[in-house]
């Protein structure tokens, strides 16, 4: 067999081949290995990764439904980050949804030229009139950034005339150097701004935070039904239907739960810090890893009866599905996958494939740090670089409200049980062998497929299309190809059935006609010939 | 569903809310699928060209390949020509097209590059080209971009000196690869001979064989764009994406333009006929006489369930005028037109299209409109059926409106962009998916004794 990471370098010429170098291993847990990760992508090379803006406004901010989040820039940011992220949200109670919305100021050439803040301020002044908000994120595109424009201080201005929260947010699409810097640009707007902002006791036994689950397809509805089903108190969810007035709240909780580690691991960090929160990583993505997070968060309360309710909770879930699961596993089992896509599901997604009976042979991320991969142990030694500098790092200090809920000998031995407070990322959890990519591109994933020749490759919708006409099944991970959820119990059967009639359908039969020669690249038609019966 | 949306009409100067249009690099990037063997790119932060993909992919269900130069805060700092100049390297290495099309972002256009410059200057391949466009994001709209982009490609390849032919210069506005091929058949079965600039068939409708090609067999090539500047005369589809690449061709290589709407319709369809028969010197042929026979055949026969609909048309300039002009044919009453693209050209032509058949002052008009706005409208005036882009389907939802899905983009249903809307035959697609969702929609609210088997 070709050396596979050679095979795909060797279309690189000198100084492509130099940055990409270190992007790409073949996992050998005989070694200590080391990934290059958030670092510039390559002008020119066909990346998928998006902007700051996008990792502020679209992933952290976005969702949130009680907020109207006005987007000053010209029309197009705004207009593609509306709608189109799935990020699912009920009214609260008040009737307020501003999910289903775009705020725009749509600055023309006249605000690039004089300055946009007076348009800003209009805008936020016809918001108020037309909406009656009670809180108003702004969010920055290039532009803005690059004029000058004072948006922190227009946000103060807001806060006394209208008496709301208005908090501005400078995430100019060219800082950092994808969606990660935006990500953090919002973490610490939040710290700074919400949590912790309003000290009305929470009611309720064993309270937790669902940090880093945005609710895509309904993923978070699963995974709160589940905990709520247990005994969880949520406090609030970080951000996916969630509202900055349960945020304001969020300090009241005992326990962070941490989905998506790359997005959202700053605020947890931050709530450690200032008021004693711990934090535990989760994953309720996969049949195996859902029911042992369960155990993992029971085990940090420590209580004997939520232990025995856990294992009620998950007996019941598991048998109300295991026929079902059954039968998914028969189709899917032996298949191989690839799976590239934002900053955590890479990771989540094996434990859910696994359960069905698919090997990953290829993972990565489009925007993680190589903490994300090689777990957190490496933060101390990752170096500070002209694009990381540039992104604010807040350092907290116990505030007045700091409570340890855990003795230091409890936290002590929950490290080690329950792996609190730490991420030991992906490449410790896949086989010798496999294949760990960062920031894979265009050609990379072409170019994997003839090496690797994977069944299916989940990525986004950018190589959704460029996958399957190649003749490999592709199914979005970024938007579940508008199924879901996938979370939990009941969302992993929606996934075994979505992949299994992805992988069976006839139409792949058909791709060769019977007069021409068959086309041996595709991979689907082979293994349905196997299982006409399906 | 926009619940929060309130039914007075508060004056906005400063608010867009769900705006009716983007930004202009989305329809640059467009245009230059339409290219043979060209990678589109988008100097700016790769924020932008990954929204764009994304927004293309979703629409037409296809890749939509595109690099950036990836700006990170130096080069918006110091400028980006460096970040340009690997680029185009890395692009010819890596992907070996023809020819890159750059188009601005807001980003690099604040910073003020200047691109003519930075190719003027850069080590280009032999036998490959470098063309560029500005597409500042806060100035006009996607259609703008998509004009632009045409424009520029005109502006660097069109050659004045070429030799002259006896070719139509055809510029089919921003449409569908569907629309694309209905100007195709039409045009050879009046005998004419065209070139077509952008072509977006065989690209952004390719067919599944289990075989990627980056670059697929479509495309108008560079050869044909040089020689647009030797064609008889040029024909330019549409006023908003159309007329700027009519005038630079005119201006370059002194080739006579016109400029005529979309051929939507009855009427639309016989003027943009009658204009390919002068340029033939062909009469139009008996089979296209026979579907504009049908298409008038079903419009009769369906007449009772399209008659004094009060219909709201919104999406692109130059789709809207199109519909209005079917739906005017079809009986029905528009009473709300909107496009989110600047431009008062568009509420000129909607009255005058409209005074045609007696509505003159009749309804609501407007450019640099959003879908807000058009909402709000709805609640004062109700209406019977809603024509426009996905877009539409919450105001459809929250106003339980018909809904007809055409334009662009059309992101939530399958096989709109393989559909013709304009000609003789794409009217009687339009007209034929209006009277369905409307009667689906009587039959749904009848009550059971008012249920017709036979309608």
């Amino acid at each position: 067999m070709v050396e596979v990471k050679t095979e795909i370098l060797s279309k690189y010429k000198a100084k492509v081949f130099k940055s990409r170098k270190d992007h790409i291993l073949e996992v050998d847990s005989s070694k200590a290995q080391e990934i290059a990760a958030n670092t510039r992508a390559i002008p020119g090379i066909m990346t998928n990764r998006g902007c700051c803006y996008a990792g502020c406004k679209g992933v952290v901010l976005g969702p949130l439904k009680d907020t109207l989040v006005l987007t000053h820039g010209p029309i197009g940011c705004g207009f593609y980050s509306w709608g189109t992220r799935r990020n699912k949200a009920r009214p609260d109670e008040n009737g307020e949804n501003f999910v289903q919305y775009c705020f725009s100021t749509d600055m023309q050439e006249p605000d690039i030229v004089f300055g946009g803040d007076k348009k800003l301020r209009k805008a936020l002044q016809e918001a108020y009139e037309i909406f009656h908000p009670k809180r108003i994120m702004i969010c920055s595109t290039c532009p803005v950034g690059l004029i000058g424009d004072d948006i922190h201080a227009v946000a103060a201005w807001a806060e006394k005339e209208f008496n709301i929260t208005c908090v501005a947010f400078s995430c100019e699409g060219y800082k950092g150097v994808s969606q990660s810097a935006g990500h953090h640009i919002a973490n610490n707007g939040l710290m700074k701004r919400i949590i912790g902002t309003d000290d009305r006791e929470v009611e309720g036994k064993y309270k937790i935070n669902l940090l880093g689950e945005y609710n895509i397809g309904g993923d978070g509805w699963e995974t709160e039904r589940i905990l709520k089903k247990v005994g969880y108190k949520v406090v609030a969810i970080f951000t996916g239907d969630g509202a900055l007035a349960d945020i304001a709240r969020s300090h009241k909780a005992d326990l962070n739960l941490v989905q998506c580690h790359r997005s959202i691991n700053y605020v947890a960090e931050m709530m450690r810090d200032a008021f004693g929160t711990n934090w535990l990583k989760v994953n309720f993505i996969g049949l195996k890893a859902t029911a042992d997070t369960l155990r993992n968060i029971a085990t940090f309360f420590g209580d004997s009866s939520l232990m025995d309710r856990t294992e009620e909770v998950i007996e019941e879930e598991m048998a109300a599905i295991a026929g079902d699961v059954a039968y998914f596993k028969n189709r899917l089992e032996g298949r191989k996958a690839a799976i590239f896509v934002g900053g955590s599901r890479s990771h989540h997604y094996q434990e859910l494939l696994r359960d069905f009976g698919v090997t990953t042979v290829l993972a990565g991320y489009e925007f993680a740090h190589r903490d994300d991969y090689e777990g957190r142990r490496v933060i101390p030694n990752l170096k500070e670089d002209a694009d990381s500098k540039n992104i604010e790092n807040l350092v907290m200090s116990k505030d007045m409200r700091y409570r340890a809920f855990l003795s230091p000998e409890r936290a002590a031995e929950l490290k080690e049980k329950i792996g609190l407070e730490n991420y030991e990322g992906l490449i410790t959890d896949m086989p010798d062998g496999t294949f760990v990519v960062d920031d894979l591109n265009h050609y990379e994933t072409e170019a994997f497929i003839e090496l690797l020749k994977p069944d299916i490759f989940f990525s986004g919708i950018k190589d959704k299309y460029v996958i399957q006409k190649g003749g490999v099944l592709s199914r979005q991970l970024h938007s579940y190809d508008y199924s879901g959820p996938y979370s939990g119990f009941k969302g992993s059967l929606i996934f075994g059935r979505d992949l299994t009639m992805g992988l069976y359908a006839p139409a792949w039969k058909l791709v060769s006609p019977p007069w021409a020669q068959k086309n041996e690249k595709l991979s689907q038609d082979g293994l349905l010939r196997e299982d006409s019966d399906a | 569903m926009l619940d929060q949306t309130p039914k007075e009409l508060i004056k906005r100067d400063g608010l867009r809310i769900n705006p009716l249009k983007t930004c202009q690099p989305v329809g640059a990037l467009y245009a230059a699928l339409g290219v043979k063997k060209c990678m589109p790119h988008s100097h700016g932060s790769q924020g932008c060209v990954s929204y764009h993909r994304t927004f293309l992919t979703r629409h037409f269900k296809e890749p939509a390949i595109a690099s950036s130069s990836s700006f990170t805060e130096g080069a918006s700092v110091f400028g980006g020509g460096a970040n340009l100049r690997s680029s185009v390297k890395n692009i010819f290495d890596l992907y070996d097209p023809d020819i890159i099309a750059v188009h601005t972002t807001c980003l690099s256009e604040t910073i003020g590059d200047d691109l003519n410059s930075y190719i003027l200057e850069m080590e280009i391949p032999d036998d490959k080209l470098v063309v560029h466009c500005n597409t500042p994001s806060y100035v006009g709209s996607h259609i703008h971009g998509y004009a632009n982009m045409v424009a520029g490609f005109i502006k660097y390849l069109a050659d004045k000196n070429a030799p002259k032919n006896e070719k139509l210069g055809f510029f089919p506005g921003f449409v569908n690869p569907g629309d694309l091929r209905e100007y195709k058949r039409l045009l050879e079965l009046m005998g004419v001979e065209f070139i077509m600039l952008p072509d977006q068939t065989g690209v952004m409708d390719s067919p599944m064989t289990g075989v990627y090609e980056m670059f697929p067999k479509g495309g108008t090539t560079i050869e044909e764009i040089r020689a647009l500047g030797g064609v008889k005369e040029a024909l330019a589809m549409g006023d908003f994406a159309s007329t700027e690449p009519a005038l630079v061709l005119k201006s370059k290589c002194g080739v006579e333009t016109k400029v005529l709407p979309l051929p939507f319709g009855v009427e639309g369809t016989d003027k943009f006929l009658m204009e390919l028969s002068r340029i033939s010197g062909n009469p139009v042929p008996k089979v296209l006489e026979e579907e504009r026979g049908r298409l008038i055949d079903l419009m009769l026969d369906a007449n009772p369930y399209f008659y004094a609909k009060r219909c709201s048309i919104f999406g692109d300039p130059d789709t809207v005028l199109g519909i209005l002009s079917l739906a005017l044919e079809l009986g029905m009453k528009p009473i709300h037109l909107i496009t989110g693209t600047p431009g008062e050209l568009f509420e000129r032509k909607a009255k005058e299209i409209l005074a045609a058949y007696g509505l003159e002052g009749e309804g609501r008009v407007k450019s640099s409109g959003d879908l807000f706005e058009l909402h709000q409208w709805i609640k004062n005036d109700g209406s019977d059926l809603l024509i426009g882009t996905s877009y539409g389907k919450q105001i459809a939802k929250a106003e339980d409106l018909p809904f007809v899905r055409a334009g662009f983009p059309v992101l939530d249903r399958y096989g709109h962009a393989y559909e013709p809307l304009l000609g003789y035959q794409g009217g009687l697609i339009l007209a034929k998916r209006i009277a369905d969702t409307i009667m689906d929609r009587m039959d749904r609210d009848v009550l059971d004794e008012d249920l017709e088997v036979v309608m």
